[in-house]
Parts: structure tokens; C-alpha cells; sequence
């Protein structure tokens, strides 16, 4: 790529003396990561325990699957089965993806809005510490969960604990109540985080930095955030009357007494879905800033794009019931959820075509992190056409609660948005370090985790075509479904080894990566002003800005964006 | 791009408010839950009691905690003003009047489940009812708290004119804590009953 490009006088960081730059003990080291309330440090801790998790999850999933490869298998019995896969939905969902999304806010946000730190630098770390400690009591059900199979018993209703399944006459002991209380202290942090991520955008950008010229990461921020508000707070209210429910006896999902078992579901989808939109806005936020760099060309319609991502964020908000067609709602309700549902493909339809937009006629260079955004594109899309032939009613009936809608929502979540993660960690780690991640194992890391991924999702899809419910621990060989199943359990090796090779990556990378510079990418956005990895104060001086690519016209004085824009 | 000269980000000064608006944003949609769990189960209570039976309107415990909206607000000015003794006694005010109203709260409690037999685990009416106006007197019980803390940093001497904008934000919050009784009210003791 070009070389590091000449910085502003003023953006370079302050000289700092020998004596303060002399390394401190590990000691010193660890406590000031503890008590640190800088937006880097607890981006990268966000991050950091978000992968922990991830492989955590990931782990859980194998067994899933090693025990579904091949027909009447015995490799776990059947509790620990149900263990594992409300394990593996909770762990993934609350504890691996949303912690990393908010890890990249965390880290990108203040550097891109051209800020020296978030709006509440405490309150961040509050946040980041709730969410840590809500995903280590989830775990500590592992020891100190005591369940209807005994002590040692994890939490095992699902990851969506239909009523009346976590009623105390069904759901003994307290594995339930780990499961309820960690979503709750973890939903306190993602709230506290929200808040933070749009006050931080609102209130700390630079002079100069109008809404016009916000960088597209932060726009999609804003919305998830607004997200979070609106989201996760039912989430934290449905946790609350659950909890009443099975200490003091109240109602809300007792059947018996004349609650309803379908509110839970509406209330834990009313999060639910939102929550999907949650995940995936921070993906389209890494791949909005990363094609346009590699394209060589700036955004494709940058308006539109943030048209569609609130379009994106108020629809999101009215589909929820689509997870619920199978119990039986009304026409009137039928119709108006397949209708919402059906609509969110337009504003998402919008980006997609943006995204080719701006690589029309670009000139694409290949690099890691550009091969993980196309693949991106490719998946999101299949998964969004899946999408909307599960929107319509009638194809739900048929193949609700199938493997075809895990193969759905797991084309989403790892097609879509693990993927831009992985784009973003190749794109900003030379930011973060100050090295460059190696492209060969990167290479590795993609193609290897391309094919595992296609290996397990796209075949996926057949056995839930031909009647395999979800979470059944083991089914009979005259089914039909072995041979794909083997196949979808094949697939996760591959996974496994991609991302063996992406940890080997980074590890690797830190220590002996070619040194990055400034700005390796020859990008556009403030980040790249800074040195790599940034002070703790980011910017000397606020910057000042006049357009969207703050870089391009200190680079090209002689055509600068802001005479178009 | 010119040279830096502004060292403080344009909006700023605004982040306590947005933060502020925000967590309310996050507070609504958690109250709007409870609100909708409560008018779907109105009327569906297996047994007695029902709310015609035993809710009475809380009309003057209602009335004080809406003045202290007023009286918070006369406190906030004064602080902007600078006159910190008449902010201090605007704050006891409206610290009196929330105390009224949980006082209230807990006396209408106190005669639902010794004199009239309904707690949370007797029908839908309970639950409900228990846990949308417990969650709003446990909010009432936070602002309490905040404000006896800033009281007592009033009598202290902590409090100065610089703080007038994040007694401010506080403010906001309690207001929130009154427009919630709003719907509550509505709710509870005039649509359901």
C-alpha cells in the first residue's frame, strides 16, 4: 500500500520523556488495566473477553455437533445436550458478539469523531465490568448451579426460556436464576454503554464534525445504540417479572392462574429481534468504512445510507412477532408481521446495493480484510433471500423451529456479522499495534473458515428442508438426515482451524508484524492521524474538519472534498 | 482540514442532558412493558380482589408528588441564580413532598395486603399492580436518595452556582419520576379501575 502519508504538525503526538517512557513493572501494568476508564483500553478488554467467549461458545457448539454427526449418538446425554445449547445461543448472543461490537464502538468512535475519550469515561467502565461480571456468574452455574439433575447443573431452558419451562415447577433449583440474573447485570452494562456510545456522538465531536460528515461507523453506532435503549430495557423488565415470578409467586407466565406463557414470547421478542439489528448495524458500520478504502473510492450514496440505516432501526422494531407464527396468531397479526418482516429487506436491499456501489469501478485492492467484506456481501445477501421466504407465514409453519431456520440465523450472525468482524480486525489492528497482521496466514484464516463456514451453513439448510427439528440431541438413522448432518459437523473443523489461525494471526502479529506506520491503509477517517498504536489523550489538539475524508484533503490540498461536498 | 485552534468539542457541555435523555429513553421502554403487561391482564384475575374493590385514588399523595416537580424546578432556578438558601429549602421541599408520596405508597400497601388480602401472589391484579407501582416507587426511592445526598452536600456547603447544571440533569430525572406517575395514575386508578 502507500506509504505513510505526511501528518499535520499539530496531530503528532506530544514527545514524552525517557523516564516516562520506561517500561513499568507487570504489576503496575495489570492494575492499570483494571482501573482504567480510557475508551482504548476497555474497546480492547470489550474485545479481548468477547473472543474469550466467542471460543467458549464455539467449543460449546463443537460438541453439539459432534454428538449430531453421526445418528443415535451417545457422546453427551441428553441434559447436558440442552446445557450446551442454551450455553452456547446465551453465550454467543450476550457475552461474544455484543461485547465485541461494543469493543470496536468503544475503540473507533472518540477517534473518529476526533474526541479525546468517550462522554462518561467511568460510566464505560462500569458498563464493560457489568457485562464481565454478568458473563462469569453465567459460567460460575457450571460449579454453583444446582438444577434438576443436581448440583453442577448450567442453565438449560433455551436461550429464549419459553414459560412455562422456567417456571419453579419445571425449572427447579437455581440454573434458571444464573441464566436470568447474569442477562440482567450484563443488560445494566449494555445499557450504561448505550448511553454512553450516543451521548459520546452527539455531544464529543469535533468542531467541524456535523452529521453530514460523521463517518457511516458512527451513524450505524447511533442507531444500535438507540437500539440498545429501546431493546434491551424490555429484556431487563420480561427478566424482572420472571424473576417475581419464581420468588414471590406472582403470575406474569403462570398459566394456571391465568398468565400467559405467548406474553414472555412477545416481550423476549420485542428484544430479541432488535437485538439482531443491534449485532448487525456494527457490522455494516466496520464494512461501510472498509470497502470504501479498499475500493479506493469514497461511499456509494452516503445519505441513503444513513436513510436506510433508521429506516432500518424503527422497522426493526415491528417485526418481532415473526419468530412466533407457529403458536398462532390472528390473520390481521399474521399478515402485518410478514409485512413488516418483508419490508426490512428495502432499506437493507438500499446497502447492499451501496456497498457494490462504491466498488464499482473502484480500484479493489484484495487484502485480507477486503476478501472477509465480499464474502460478507455474498453471505449477508443469501441470508437476507432466507430471510424473506421465512417472512411469509405459511413457508414459517412449515419449517419453524428447523434446522433450516438455524442455518437462517447462524448465515446472519457468523456469514454476516463475524465476518466483518474479522474484516475489521485485519483492518484496524495496525492501528491498534502499530504492526500489521499477516496476509498470508490471513489468507489461511479466510479461506479455511470461508469453506468451513459453507461446509456447515449451506448444508445446514437441507436437513431442516427435510423435517430435522432444532434442539434434539441425537435422531434415528433411517431419517435421511446423516449424511448432511456429517457434513455440517465436518464443517466446524474447518471453522475451528480459521480461527486457530486468526488467534496464531494476531498473537504472532503483535510480536513480529511488519511495523505499520501511521496510516497504512492510505485511509481517510481521523484514526488514521494518529500514531499507531495512539496516545492515551488521541489528539494533542482537537482536530478541526470541513468533510467527510478529513485525511483526503490534508493529502490532496489541491482537490479537497469539502469544495463538493 | 485547518489548524487545530478550538480545544473543546462544540456540544460538550451538553453530554449530561443527552446522557439524562437517553437513560429515560431506556427507563420508558422499560416502564412501557410493565404498563402493557398491566392492561393486558386487566380484568383477567381468576379470583378477587379487583381494583373497583380495593383501589381508592391516591388524589393528595398524587398532588404532592407533582408539586415537587414545581418545587424542584424553584430550586434549580435559585441554585442558577446563585442563592443557595433558597435553593436549599426548595430542595427540602421537594424532598417532603416525594417522602409524602411514598409514605403514601406504603400506608395504601401496608391496608391492601393486612386488611384486603391481595399481594402479589394472590390473582393477575396483584402482580400487576404490586410490580408497576412497586417499580415506580423503587424509582421515587432512587431520587429520594439523590436528593438527600445533595441536600446534605447543601448543608455542607459542597453545593455552589457552578453545579446549577448537574442539579439540572437531576432535576430531569425527577421530572421523568413524575411524568411516569402520569401514566400510572391513569393507568391503575382511572382506566382499569
Amino acid at each position: 500500500m502507500a506509504e505513510a502519508t505526511p501528518i499535520v504538525p499539530s496531530l503528532a503526538p506530544l514527545a514524552i520523556s525517557p523516564e516516562l517512557a520506561a517500561r513499568p513493572p507487570l504489576v503496575q501494568v495489570l492494575h492499570d488495566w483494571i482501573v482504567t476508564v480510557d475508551h482504548k483500553r476497555l474497546g480492547l478488554m470489550y474485545f479481548s473477553y468477547g473472543i474469550v467467549m466467542l471460543v467458549v461458545g464455539g467449543v460449546e457448539a463443537s460438541i453439539m455437533r459432534a454428538q449430531l454427526a453421526v445418528a443415535n449418538n451417545h457422546l453427551v446425554s441428553p441434559e447436558t445436550f440442552n446445557r450446551m445449547f442454551t450455553m452456547h445461543g446465551t453465550t454467543m448472543i450476550f457475552f461474544a458478539a455484543m461485547p465485541i461490537v461494543f469493543g470496536f464502538a468503544n475503540y473507533l468512535l472518540p477517534l473518529m469523531i476526533g474526541a479525546r475519550d468517550m462522554a462518561f469515561p467511568r460510566l464505560n467502565a462500569w458498563g464493560f465490568w457489568m457485562t464481565a461480571f454478568g458473563g462469569i456468574l453465567l459460567y460460575f452455574s457450571f460449579v454453583g448451579g444446582f438444577g434438576l439433575y443436581g448440583a453442577g447443573s448450567a442453565p438449560d431452558v433455551g436461550w429464549f426460556a419459553y414459560a412455562p419451562l422456567t417456571s419453579p415447577a419445571f425449572s427447579v433449583g437455581h440454573s434458571t436464576d444464573y441464566w436470568i440474573i447474569a442477562l440482567l447485570i450484563s443488560g445494566f452494562g449494555s445499557i450504561a454503554t448505550a448511553v454512553n456510545i450516543l451521548t459520546t456522538i452527539v455531544c464529543m465531536r469535533c468542531p467541524g464534525m456535523t452529521l453530514r460528515r460523521l463517518p457511516l461507523l458512527a451513524w450505524m453506532n447511533i442507531v444500535m445504540a438507540f437500539l440498545v435503549l429501546v431493546a434491551i430495557s424490555p429484556l431487563t423488565a420480561a427478566q424482572i417479572m420472571l424473576l417475581l415470578d419464581r420468588y414471590l409467586g406472582s403470575h406474569f407466565f403462570d398459566t394456571q392462574a391465568g398468565g400467559s406463557a405467548v406474553i414472555w414470547m412477545h416481550f423476549f421478542w420485542i428484544f430479541g429481534h432488535p437485538e439482531v439489528y443491534i449485532l448487525v448495524l456494527p457490522a455494516f458500520a466496520i464494512i461501510s468504512e472498509v470497502i470504501p478504502v479498499f475500493s479506493r473510492k469514497p461511499i456509494f450514496g452516503y445519505n441513503i445510507m444513513v436513510a436506510a440505516t433508521i429506516a432500518i432501526g424503527f422497522i426493526s422494531l415491528s417485526v418481532w412477532a415473526h419468530h412466533m407464527f407457529t403458536i398462532g396468531m390472528t390473520s390481521y397479526a399474521n399478515a402485518f408481521f410478514v409485512a413488516s418482516t418483508a419490508a426490512i429487506a428495502v432499506p437493507t436491499g438500499i446497502k447492499i446495493f451501496n456497498w457494490v456501489g462504491t466498488m464499482w469501478g473502484g480500484k479493489i485492492h484484495y487484502t485480507v480484510a477486503m476478501l472477509f467484506c465480499i464474502a460478507f456481501l455474498c453471505q449477508f445477501l443469501i441470508a437476507g433471500l432466507t430471510g424473506i421466504m421465512l417472512s411469509a407465514a405459511p413457508f414459517d409453519w412449515q419449517l419453524g423451529n428447523s434446522y433450516f431456520v438455524i442455518a437462517h440465523f447462524h448465515y446472519v450472525i457468523l456469514g454476516g456479522i463475524i465476518f466483518a468482524v474479522f474484516a475489521g480486525t485485519y483492518y484496524w489492528y495496525p492501528k491498534v499495534t502499530g504492526r500489521m497482521m499477516s496476509e498470508t496466514l490471513g489468507k489461511w484464516h479466510f479461506w479455511l473458515f470461508l469453506i468451513g463456514f459453507h461446509l456447515t451453513f449451506d448444508f445446514m439448510h437441507i436437513p431442516g428442508l427435510l423435517g430435522m427439528p432444532r434442539r434434539i440431541y441425537t435422531y434415528d438413522a433411517s431419517r435421511g438426515w446423516e449424511m448432511w448432518n456429517l457434513i455440517v459437523s465436518i464443517g466446524v473443523v474447518f471453522q475451528a482451524l480459521g480461527v486457530l489461525a486468526w488467534v496464531l494471526n494476531v498473537v504472532w502479529s503483535s510480536l513480529k508484524g511488519k511495523v505499520a506506520g501511521n496510516d497504512p491503509w492510505d485511509a481517510w477517517t481521523l484514526e488514521w492521524t494518529t500514531s499507531s498504536p495512539p496516545p492515551s489523550y488521541n489528539f494533542p489538539q482537537l482536530p478541526v474538519v470541513r468533510s467527510r475524508r478529513p485525511l483526503w484533503d490534508i493529502k490532496h490540498p489541491e482537490d479537497p472534498d469539502w469544495k463538493y461536498e | 482540514m485547518t489548524v487545530p485552534q478550538h480545544e473543546v468539542a462544540p456540544h460538550a457541555h451538553l453530554r449530561g442532558k443527552v446522557g439524562m435523555w437517553c437513560l429515560i429513553i431506556a427507563e420508558s421502554a422499560i416502564f412501557s412493558i410493565f404498563v402493557v403487561a398491566y392492561l393486558y391482564y386487566a380484568g383477567k384475575s381468576l379470583s378477587g380482589p379487583t381494583p373497583a374493590q380495593v383501589l381508592d385514588i391516591p388524589i393528595f399523595t398524587s398532588i404532592c408528588l407533582f408539586s415537587s416537580s414545581l418545587t424542584i424546578w424553584l430550586a434549580e432556578k435559585a441554585l442558577h441564580a446563585g442563592d443557595i438558601k433558597r435553593f436549599g429549602l426548595f430542595w427540602f421541599v421537594t424532598i417532603a413532598l416525594g417522602a409524602i408520596f411514598l409514605g403514601g405508597t406504603a400506608r395504601e400497601w401496608y391496608r391492601l395486603i393486612y386488611h384486603d388480602g391481595l399481594t402479589i401472589s394472590t390473582n393477575l391484579f396483584g402482580t400487576t399492580f404490586y410490580s408497576l407501582v412497586g417499580l415506580h416507587a423503587f424509582h421515587v426511592t432512587v431520587g429520594l436518595t439523590g436528593l438527600t445526598l445533595i441536600l446534605l452536600f447543601t448543608l455542607f456547603g459542597a453545593v455552589k452556582q457552578e453545579h446549577a447544571g448537574r442539579i439540572t440533569v437531576f432535576a430531569m430525572y425527577w421530572h421523568f419520576v413524575d411524568v411516569v406517575w402520569v401514566v400510572v395514575l391513569s393507568v391503575v386508578y382511572f382506566i382499569t379501575r
